[in-house]
């Protein structure tokens, strides 16, 4: 990897293909590569469901539209427009808790007449966005009343998200507002202090949650007490990734996906498909690509030229690892179930047109930079 | 703002954020590292307990049970089949409402009160999730229609099956018995592994006696299901083996005869060929169909059947006990001989009556005139009470018993249908015993007659019969013949335990007596000589009429007046042709008055269909 890195390194300095078409080729290299793998997957989970699977790469096909687009955008001009995204986008946060539309259980969705509008989506890319925008000409790490600042601007949408509720996606806007402010170097005593009113403010944490949520929490402590309803899903996953072993049982082989006792197989649940089927060696490829996005795209971060960039791109290339981390250790029964899917292998559109939009934004920093002569 | 604040150190933001960023990529690098070790203990460490768990999923095993062997008699015509049938389960748990679905269904097929009471109670007993039958054998028309609105009855299933069938109903039903649901009391005496699958067992005769024979071994089936549990594949599949089927000695055309000749009076008939204990007619009337028992009766019908003055479901062939009367007058006769009591020329003179030397009580021959001088030929032919009085009390109760006993009276035949009884054959220890009472002479005098005391069940007398024919060679009665393996076309003959034979003193006594039988039927005077008449080959008989109630000294008896339950029981014995025997009969009919008049000419009519009927 390091010569791919390396030779990049020596490319930058010519005006190639990469620099014409604001694409970075060895970010698309790991982003095809993992949509490929999960095409495989998702035409096992869902039992050889031609449509399906069309479906998905038609989505796939409008994600890399919007990565490819948001890529021509030079830095500067999100950078400038990023305020208005974001004051936009918490207006339609608050519009969906008053006037939103119920699905499964939850407002989410924002119904503008010609297309459902899932504001929360907007939010993933707009939090971090707004966090770097304003502490892009302050002086690093943030304190005091800079800092207090900056993270109101991330408490405000979660709760605002937490309360639809969607825990998932507001876990995950939290946390890209989080890693914003570390890579910003938010100081380790004040997160040893948080992390300590955090374990503190469990309890109430607890009281604001919803019935739902605290089952799926009681689940994961212990799945066995309800093997038939709420811990079903995680004995079920558990099961399909154990008795994959190494090697797994085979494409198309898998007796928990495709006898139907795995729930949620094509969406939420898909990476128990790949453990049951490619086994510890299916799953080691996943990680292995997942591991090549997530460094390429903190390469990028630490190769931007300003304070904006940098911390954007760090953000979005945490709150990809966030992803996958959430998804697999619920998957594997690490965390309690929360509702994300694992990224770019999960049937679903919406979150993948999001993740490659920030994906855009991550190749539009690398590809934008202003070239100084060496 | 103040100007030093907007003053950024590049170069420190810049090493600030490459700190930062090693500082996350550690990070993700431990908690990645930490979800390969959860990987790593599922997929590796744990793997063989979650490829159980996986196939504990998956696959389930389901008992084959096997199909039940068949019964046939001895010319290969079915008793005992089994018929293809249909019947309708439902799986509660996944109906939604109960009611609404039993009252729907019984727009389509017929659903009677008991069906549904019954199918509450099998509910009650039955584990979750699995399937109660509601009704059994749905007619062609019922399983159409409702094959046509299956789709409105979740949970509601019609299941193909096999179901016992006799197709001969009562007429064999005391012999084959007949096949029910498992019980509990069922439960506690089978092996339940062996029984998975299967829903009925031998009740009653032969089914329950050869039980073992005919259920045959369970196979199993390993299944591949989904969630939901709807088989998508059979994976391995264990074929049961069918059980064997039995052949019988019964000769249901002769079986059917002598059924018919028996009409509707209580009673039975036992055939049996001497040569070898082949049993070839067993009748037991009145009968019951016994397809009404296979899937449960319902207890309106049973109670009738239990209540039925005539019971039915009395099997009086086997377990009747009746005092056998005057046919048990040539096996006492014989006694004498042999035990050289008396001798063939010995006389006795019958006044009609006879007083036990000292005592007043008159003990009454049948005939009031008396039959003159008689000797043993006369006395068995005649039948006359006073030479075997005389006799038995010459023998005493002691010889009597011990050589009765030669015969098998008093103790079980050794039949293979289950539920036969002894019967009962005196003795001064079984009165001491049972009443704590001493031996009176005047017993000895009525037990020479078979009457008081002596019980003796059809099957007994009929076997006591065939004994005497073959001269003491004694065959153990049976009812199976052979069985045969499922799918061979050879027989396996059973081998029946072989019985001691009688030691005989001297040839001419059972000569002697047997003139005496044969005087019975085609001598001038014997008691059925009507019966004999005709006769297309010479036999051997005996005629018996045994007393319900004892009568008063000097009071006729006088079958007009007495309640038919009080009447005589009419018996007969009989073996034929005379000199090569192939058939033993005994024939009681209950109530039936005088032996010669009813019991007999049965017993000619069963002898006729067996020695006459053209040779197939």
């Amino acid at each position: 990897m390091s010569t791919l890195l390396d030779s990049h390194r020596e490319d930058a300095s010519r005006r190639d293909w990469q620099h014409i078409l604001h694409l970075d080729a060895a970010l698309l290299f790991g982003l095809v590569a993992l949509s490929t793998l999960g095409l495989f997957v998702l035409y096992s989970s869902a039992g050889g469901d031609e449509n399906l699977l069309i479906r998905q790469i038609i989505r796939l096909g409008l994600a890399f539209g919007t990565m490819s687009i948001i890529a021509q955008l030079r830095p500067q001009w999100l950078q400038r427009w990023t305020p208005w995204l974001y004051s936009i986008g918490l207006a339609l946060l608050v519009a969906v808790l008053a006037v939103g539309d119920i699905g499964k259980g939850a407002q989410r969705w924002l119904d503008l007449g010609f297309v459902r509008f899932q504001p929360s989506e907007m939010m993933k890319l707009a939090v971090p966005m707004m966090v770097a925008w304003y502490l892009s000409d302050k002086r690093l790490p943030p304190t005091g009343r800079r800092l207090l600042i900056a993270g109101a601007l991330i408490i405000v949408p979660v709760m605002l998200i937490a309360r639809q509720p969607d825990l998932g996606t507001s876990l995950l806007i939290g946390s890209a507002g989080f890693f914003a402010l570390f890579l910003a170097g938010l100081s380790w005593r004040l997160l040893g202090g948080l992390t300590l009113l955090a374990a503190a403010g469990a309890p109430l944490l607890w009281h604001f949650m919803h019935d739902y949520q605290r089952q799926r929490v009681i689940t994961f402590l212990d799945p066995e007490q309800d093997p038939l309803g709420a811990g079903y899903h995680i004995i079920q996953s558990k099961i399909a990734i154990g008795s994959g072993g190494l090697f797994g049982k085979g494409w198309l082989n898998g007796t928990q996906a495709h006898l139907e006792f795995l729930p949620e197989r094509s969406t939420d649940f898909i990476f128990a498909v790949l453990g049951e089927e490619f086994g510890l060696v299916g799953i080691g490829v996943l990680l292995l690509i997942y591991s090549f996005i997530i460094f390429r795209s903190l390469y990028i971060a630490t190769q931007a030229q300003d304070t904006f960039g940098r911390l954007l791109g760090g953000s979005l290339a945490m709150t990809f690892f966030i992803y996958i981390i959430v998804n697999t250790g619920m998957v594997t029964g690490l965390l309690p179930v929360v509702g994300l899917p694992l990224p770019m292998v999960s049937y679903g559109g919406t979150s993948m047109v999001t993740l490659m939009a920030g994906f855009g934004i991550l190749m539009s920093i690398h590809t934008h930079r202003k070239l100084l002569p060496t | 703002m103040p100007a030093r604040v907007t003053i950024k150190d590049y170069l420190f933001e810049s090493r600030l954020f490459m700190q930062r960023s090693v500082q996350a990529l550690v990070f993700a690098g431990i908690l990645i590292a930490i979800l390969v070790g959860r990987l790593i203990y599922l997929q590796v460490l744990a793997h063989e307990h979650y490829i159980t768990l996986s196939d504990d999923n998956r696959i389930k095993i389901l008992p084959l049970p096997p199909n039940r062997g068949l019964i046939f008699d001895r010319n290969g015509l079915i008793l005992a089949d089994n018929l293809p049938s249909y019947r309708l389960e439902i799986t509660p748990e996944q109906v939604h409402d109960m009611e609404a679905t039993l009252d729907g269904l019984a727009k389509l097929v017929n659903i009677r009160d008991v069906d549904r009471k019954r199918f509450d109670q099998l509910r009650a007993r039955t584990p979750v999730f699995k399937p109660v039958p509601l009704r059994f054998r749905l007619s062609d028309e019922e399983v159409a229609r409702f094959a046509v609105d299956r789709h409105r009855y979740p949970g509601v299933d019609i299941v193909a099956g096999l179901s016992r069938h006799y197709p001969h109903g009562p007429l064999t039903a005391h012999a084959v018995g007949y096949v029910g649901r498992i019980d509990e009391r069922d439960l506690q005496r089978i092996d339940t592994s062996t029984y998975s699958g299967t829903t009925h067992i031998g009740k009653v005769g032969l089914e329950k006696t050869y039980e073992k024979t005919l259920h045959g071994s369970v196979g199993y089936r390993q299944v591949e299901t989904n969630a939901e549990g709807r088989i998508l594949r059979t994976l391995v599949r264990t074929p049961p083996v069918p059980g064997n089927n039995l052949y019988l000695t019964l000769d249901a055309e002769l079986q059917n005869v002598a059924d018919q000749a028996l009409g509707d009076k209580a009673g039975a008939i036992v055939a049996i060929d001497p040569n070898n204990g082949d049993v070839l007619a067993f009748v037991s009337k009145p009968a019951y169909d016994p397809n009404l028992f296979v899937n449960g009766i319902d207890t309106k019908t049973y109670k009738a059947l239990r209540e039925d003055d005539k019971q039915p479901l009395f099997n009086r062939a086997l377990r009747g006990q009746y005092p056998p009367g005057s046919t048990l007058k040539p096996f006492v006769g014989l006694g004498g001989l042999e035990q050289g009591i008396t001798s063939e020329h010995a006389h006795t003179y019958c006044p009609g009556f006879y007083q036990l030397p000292g005592k007043a009580r008159k003990y009454r021959d049948w005939k009031r005139s008396g039959h003159g001088t008689v000797d043993l030929v006369t006395a068995i032919a005649q039948s006359c009470d006073v030479y075997f009085y005389d006799l038995a009390l010459s023998m005493g109760i002691d010889r009597l018993h011990e050589f009765l006993a030669k015969f098998g009276f008093g103790e079980r035949t050794g039949i293979d249908i289950s539920g036969e009884l002894a019967g009962l054959l005196p003795s001064r220890q079984w009165k001491r015993a049972t009443r704590n009472l001493p031996w009176f002479p005047g017993e000895t005098l009525i037990a020479g007659i078979g009457q008081g005391f002596v019980l003796t069940t059809p099957l007994q007398l009929a076997s006591a019969t065939a004994t005497l024919a073959r001269y003491g060679n004694r065959k153990k009665p049976h009812v199976v013949a052979s069985t045969q393996i499922y799918g061979d076309i050879e027989l396996t003959p059973l081998q029946v335990e072989p019985v001691p034979d009688i030691v005989i003193e001297d040839r001419h006594n059972w000569d002697t007596v047997i003139h005496g039988m044969h005087e019975v039927v085609q001598g001038r005077h014997g008691t059925a000589r009507k019966v004999g008449r005709g006769a297309k080959y010479p036999f051997a008989g005996k005629t018996g009429t045994a007393q319900v109630f004892g009568l008063k000294e000097e009071e006729k008896y006088d079958a007009k007046k007495l309640a038919e339950k009080l009447r005589d029981h009419s018996l007969f014995i009989a073996f034929a042709p005379l000199d090569k025997p192939r058939i033993a009969v005994a024939v009681v009919v209950e109530n039936g008055g005088s032996g010669s008049a009813v019991a007999a000419p049965i017993a000619r009519i069963v002898m006729d269909q067996y020695l006459l009927k053209p040779e197939s």
